[in-house]
């Protein structure tokens, strides 16, 4: 295969100056909310006792989840040897960095004490899954930041054997990484919505969605800035392909989940509640993750003609992303919302809000944290795009 | 050697002994004296063993001083009876908020509940009970298990406590629990208690009143209920056979909340 060119985005576009102003701004605003959140307590938040994890949680558990969905390229590549992949290696490893550092930025600044950061570094009980994951998460990004040393340096860059073994101990830490994610809520004996080894898979499935997801408008946004043509009619094909089987992917988990669910008497009540009767969830559910992120984006990319297009794949990554959140949504917030079922077949009341559906409304601080991961990783993502050459010049069909 | 000498066991000193050597009147009294003092002595010491034995019936141990090893073959656990829990009563969880401080804000959704009363009724017919329901001192307790930092421990007791130092307020523990028996603190609080630190941004729970316990006194809502209301809880070591609450709990037939899920909860209900 012919050497690939890559290069750094140099152009003083007023674009890629908005995208970064833009972004920025929300990140201060994500930082200003966290000090509020912080002086104030979170009090401030729509978070409570019952709903103990809010949208500061759906967004970081969202880039965490396609921070290692990001680097479906690099593994593509490397791992199982497709060398039409290997142009976006570098930006694969890149965004999987930088969406992971966006993920863990609000995770870590809507803990109760963010400034006990150390302890948390430094203080493990290896029995919680949340202590693996911290290894996991530090880990990621330490080895995709050797895999990036191994792609970019022109002296290890000639060692293949070199980059296999990276790109495989990549490629088998983010399964892992994942699926310690999904464990986080799996592992969860108390709740009916979790309590379930599915939720692992399940999370891999909607990593790989997610992070190709965010690689298409990656690669969309450089190609608006830079007037490139990276995604050509051969790339938009095969993103079609892939993501269609991605999210094929996340539908069986999903439909699995829900049918053990029903199979199960005990489960009826939280299946009755996520997908009937549950206010908001079933709704976030049936539009948002089935009907937006799910069955018309999969129509799009079915159709024909157009279902190929470079345009069909951009809409289609963005209606998966909405899909994605909304999911996520219903997992973590519709999970709690759900009362604990303390006596079985029993109606229970108390002060503390006991057998009541919980009430659960986003505050503006919550938003601009969540949303500010975001943009920390598209700032960072903008950033590095300027500072080392990530992006190929030009692909070749 | 005479009558009443130290060294005359047969004979005893001042106990109506019969010696038939001749023996001065003052000798007499002092024996009567001595004998006197020996029986109030005797009697004080009885009374008082008696009244201090009374007294600590109702404690579990005595007091471990500070800088002791927690006994570890100690589990300390509740038993609670519904029946003598009545429906409108609150003293325990009042007990509770003035033993550790928290109580209402006028913020019910975020305001912290260490302990709180359960209504349980059949929908199938009606029939309900009433029950206090606090951090159930689970032997596996989850929230143990997936705190990150090992904030959330298990005391060698039984007693599950939070590190105020360690807790990073993650809230994962609050997921965990089965019991919905942990609060996170939403706003700064004021006046608190030395013996229950809280802190804002950080989890709590129940602590079995551990400051009392370690002084050898009743967990406050135990001994609310005891002075004030039916007298529903028993605190005690649930390792001893011999405790009031193990003889119960082998005796009489009584249940754990959710003990399906295998946490070993120290906290057992009866006439539920």
């Amino acid at each position: 295969m012919a050497r690939i060119a890559y290069h750094k985005i140099e152009r003083q576009d007023r674009l890629y100056g908005g995208l970064l102003v833009l972004n920025a701004a929300v990140i201060l605003a994500g930082l200003g909310a966290a000090f509020v959140m912080e002086h104030h307590g979170h009090i401030v938040t729509g978070m409570n006792n019952q709903i103990v994890w809010g949208l500061p949680h759906v967004f970081a558990v969202f880039l965490i989840v396609a921070a290692s969905g990001a680097l479906n390229m690099a593994s593509l590549s490397t791992v199982f040897g497709r060398a039409e992949y290997k142009p976006f290696a570098r930006l694969s490893g890149l965004l999987a960095m930088a969406l992971l550092v966006g993920g863990l930025s609000v995770l870590v600044l809507d803990l109760g004490r963010p400034d006990r950061l150390i302890v948390a570094m430094t203080t493990y009980n290896f029995k919680s899954i949340f202590a693996w994951n911290i290894f996991l998460y530090v880990g990621f990004l330490a080895v995709v930041a050797a895999y990036l040393f191994a792609m970019m340096d022109r002296v290890v860059a000639r060692s293949p054997d070199t980059g296999k073994v990276i790109g495989w101990t990549a490629f088998v830490w983010r399964l892992v990484l994942t699926t310690g994610t999904g464990s986080i809520f799996g592992w969860l004996v108390a709740r009916e919505a979790y309590d379930a080894a599915i939720m692992a898979p399940l999370f891999i499935a909607a990593s790989l969605l997610y992070g190709l997801a965010f690689t298409v408008l990656v690669l969309a946004t450089v190609d608006r800035l830079e007037s490139r043509n990276l995604v050509t009619d051969a790339m938009a094909g095969r993103f079609r392909g892939l993501l269609a089987i991605f999210a094929l992917a996340v539908l069986y988990f999903t439909a699995l989940h829900h049918l053990t669910n029903l199979y199960a008497s005990e489960h009826h009540g939280i299946l009755r509640f996520l997908l009937l009767d549950g206010g908001v969830y079933p709704a976030l559910f049936w539009v948002g993750q089935i009907m937006i992120g799910s069955v018309v984006p999969l129509a799009i990319l079915a159709a024909p003609r157009y279902g190929r297009s470079r345009s069909a794949i951009v809409i289609t990554s963005v209606l998966f992303l909405i899909g994605g959140l909304a999911q996520m949504y219903v997992i973590i917030i519709g999970g709690q919302a759900y009362p604990l079922n303390l006596f079985p077949g029993m109606e229970v009341t108390s002060s503390f809000f006991d057998g009541q559906v919980a009430r659960y409304t986003a505050s503006l601080p919550e938003f601009l944290l969540g949303l500010s991961g975001l943009s920390i990783a598209i700032l960072l993502t903008a950033v590095a795009f300027r500072v080392l050459p990530f992006l190929p010049s030009q692909i070749r069909d | 050697m005479s009558c009443g000498s130290k060294g005359d066991k047969a004979c005893g000193s001042g106990h109506g002994c019969a010696c038939k050597t001749s023996a001065r009147a003052d000798d007499f009294d002092a024996s009567r004296r001595a004998f006197l003092r020996g029986s109030a002595a005797t009697a004080i010491t009885t009374l008082a063993v008696g009244v201090t034995l009374y007294s600590f019936s109702a404690a579990p141990a005595a007091a471990r001083a500070p800088g002791d090893k927690v006994n570890p073959k100690t589990r300390w656990g509740l038993l609670i009876d519904a029946s003598k829990c009545g429906d409108g009563c609150n003293a325990c969880v009042t007990a509770c908020q003035t033993e550790n401080g928290w109580g209402d804000t006028g913020h019910p959704e975020t305001d912290a509940q260490w302990i709180r009363k359960l209504t349980v009724r059949n929908p199938k017919n009606g029939a309900s009970f009433s029950l206090p329901m606090m951090c159930q001192h689970c032997a596996d307790a989850p929230c143990v298990d997936v705190c990150p930092t090992g904030a959330s421990f298990k005391r060698a007791d039984g007693i599950v406590l939070v590190d105020k130092h360690t807790c990073i307020g993650c809230r994962y523990c609050m997921m965990a629990c089965p019991y919905k028996a942990r609060s996170f603190v939403h706003e700064p609080v004021t006046d608190q208690k030395p013996h229950a630190p809280r802190g804002k941004g950080t989890v709590e729970s129940c602590t079995l009143c551990v400051h009392r316990v370690d002084e050898g006194r009743l967990p406050a809502c135990v001994e609310a209920c005891s002075d004030t209301a039916g007298g529903a809880m028993l605190f005690g070591d649930l390792n001893d056979p011999t405790s009031e609450i193990s003889k119960r709990v082998a005796t009489y037939r009584t249940m754990r909340i959710r003990a399906d899920l295998g946490t070993n909860p120290g906290v057992y209900y009866r006439n539920i």
